[in-house]
């Protein structure tokens, strides 16, 4: 995010900055949301998604984006590895919250061969040209 | 009431736009001169009180004797208060009070007022206050439709955007564009038109470049649109078409019509995101 920021403000021409601000304080506004509860909510996304899969921290996205009148969460969570798989590697959705298990590493264990590791989990589809990086995955789609 | 009542009355349409100095007062002034002289029967009502601007822009400022606060406090009548234009038959001024408070106005009696003019007018267009307090509620209060004036800058559409979510769908709002600079747009240094309504989303009803000649208009108390042949005065006539449901294209500033057509075209090429 602060990357891509940084990529606007150093290369486009200010109306490119104008834009970028736009659509950040636009997102604020209609969440009503102050940044840090953004931030918090963040976070919590990621606790979440990690009892189920292993998440690359560092790379993780969420943006808000206005499709017409409604706001979207766009959210971009490289996974690294399946923690937690069941018998056929799906994870169940009812289980609202399931026996916290310890993290495994990447080097840990794992019932699931690292080839049938997702993709990032996309929520929806940027088509922003910001360097995302899913070098670190064993298999890109 | 029957709803042939409604729809004999003229439409009341509020100009408005969250921030302050992007031209609600020009555009209507300019789109009531342009309406007026399309035939059509208007009045303006200037709803900035305490700070009255739009009897300047027409130059009518020597001519009012009373305003809108003699009339919803009933010391002077409807009639006595519209100031007729000196330029446009058919186009009338109800002046704002200078040396009062937005407050002052009461909300019911505003609604009353708007209501009794469009029994008299075709187009009734209340130029709002910059802000969303009571001046603006008030301003919008008998309002049918909105006219929401920004200018290609932050500031100006997240206000915007602010007050679109304020009116809700009830008064339908459409937009103009004002101040473009299509150079500066070029050199990617202005928000575009695709740029500002990406965001807004809103029935566009035309774009207003930013015109030097405004300021000589303005001094002189002669709105640009009764220079229907200037770009600027053809484009306020073009919106004034649309508005009145005419099947006109919506004006751009003719420098950049090139490239805006352009990016239209590729925005409905590809699906946006
Ligand atoms: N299209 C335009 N080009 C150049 N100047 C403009 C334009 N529209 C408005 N202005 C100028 O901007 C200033 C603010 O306009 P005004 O109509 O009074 O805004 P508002 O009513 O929204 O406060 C005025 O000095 C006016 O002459
Ligand atoms: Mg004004």
């Amino acid at each position: 995010m602060i990357e891509f920021l940084k990529r606007l403000f150093g290369q486009q021409g200010s109306s490119a900055t104008a834009k970028e601000r736009l659509r950040l304080v636009l997102m604020t506004d209609h969440l009503e949301l102050a940044p840090e509860m953004i931030e918090s909510m963040k976070r919590d996304l990621v606790e979440l998604i990690s009892r189920y899969v292993e998440v690359d921290r560092e790379r993780i996205e969420v943006n808000f984006e206005r499709q017409d009148r409604t706001l979207a969460m766009l959210a971009n969570i490289p996974i690294l590895g399946v923690n937690r798989p069941n018998g056929n590697g799906a994870v169940t959705h009812e289980t609202p919250r399931p026996q916290p298990e310890p993290v495994a590493g990447a080097d840990a264990p794992s019932d699931a061969p690292a080839a049938e590791t997702k993709p990032p989990v996309r929520k929806r589809k940027r088509r922003k040209k910001s360097q995302r990086a899913r070098t670190q995955l064993p298999s890109t789609a | 009431m029957p709803e042939s009542d409604e729809a004999k009355r003229g439409r009341a349409i509020v100009v408005t736009s969250g921030k302050g100095g992007v031209g609600k007062t020009t555009t209507t002034a300019n789109l009531g001169t342009a309406l007026a002289r399309r035939g059509a029967r208007v009045a303006l009502i200037d709803a900035d009180v305490g700070l009255r601007n739009l009897d300047i822009v027409l130059g009518l400022e020597s001519r009012v004797h009373h305003h809108l606060l003699d009339v919803l406090e009933e010391r002077s009548s409807l009639d006595d208060a519209l100031v007729p234009d000196k330029h446009t038959d058919g186009l009338f001024l109800l002046a704002a009070a200078q040396a009062r408070e937005k407050d002052d106005v009461e909300t019911a009696k505003m609604q009353a007022l708007v209501l009794s003019l469009r029994e008299r007018f075709d187009y009734v267009l209340i130029d709002s206050p910059a802000g969303i307090e009571l001046g603006f509620k008030n301003a919008v209060a008998g309002a049918s439709e909105a006219i929401v004036v920004c200018t290609p800058e932050v500031a100006a559409v997240r206000d915007v955007d602010r007050v679109v979510g304020l009116l809700g769908n009830r008064f339908r709002p459409q937009l103009i564009i004002n101040r473009l600079r299509p150079q500066l747009v070029r050199k990617g240094k202005m928000l575009s038109v695709e740029d500002v309504n990406g965001i807004l989303r809103l029935p566009l009803l035309g774009v207003i470049a930013d015109e030097p000649e405004i300021i000589v208009t303005t001094n002189r108390g002669e709105p640009l649109a009764l220079r229907a042949q200037s770009s600027t005065g053809a484009a306020y006539h073009a919106i004034a078409a649309r508005v009145a449901g005419e099947d006109v294209a919506a004006p751009v500033p003719p420098e950049s019509k090139a490239s805006i057509f352009e990016r239209i075209g590729s925005m409905f090429g590809g699906k946006r995101r």
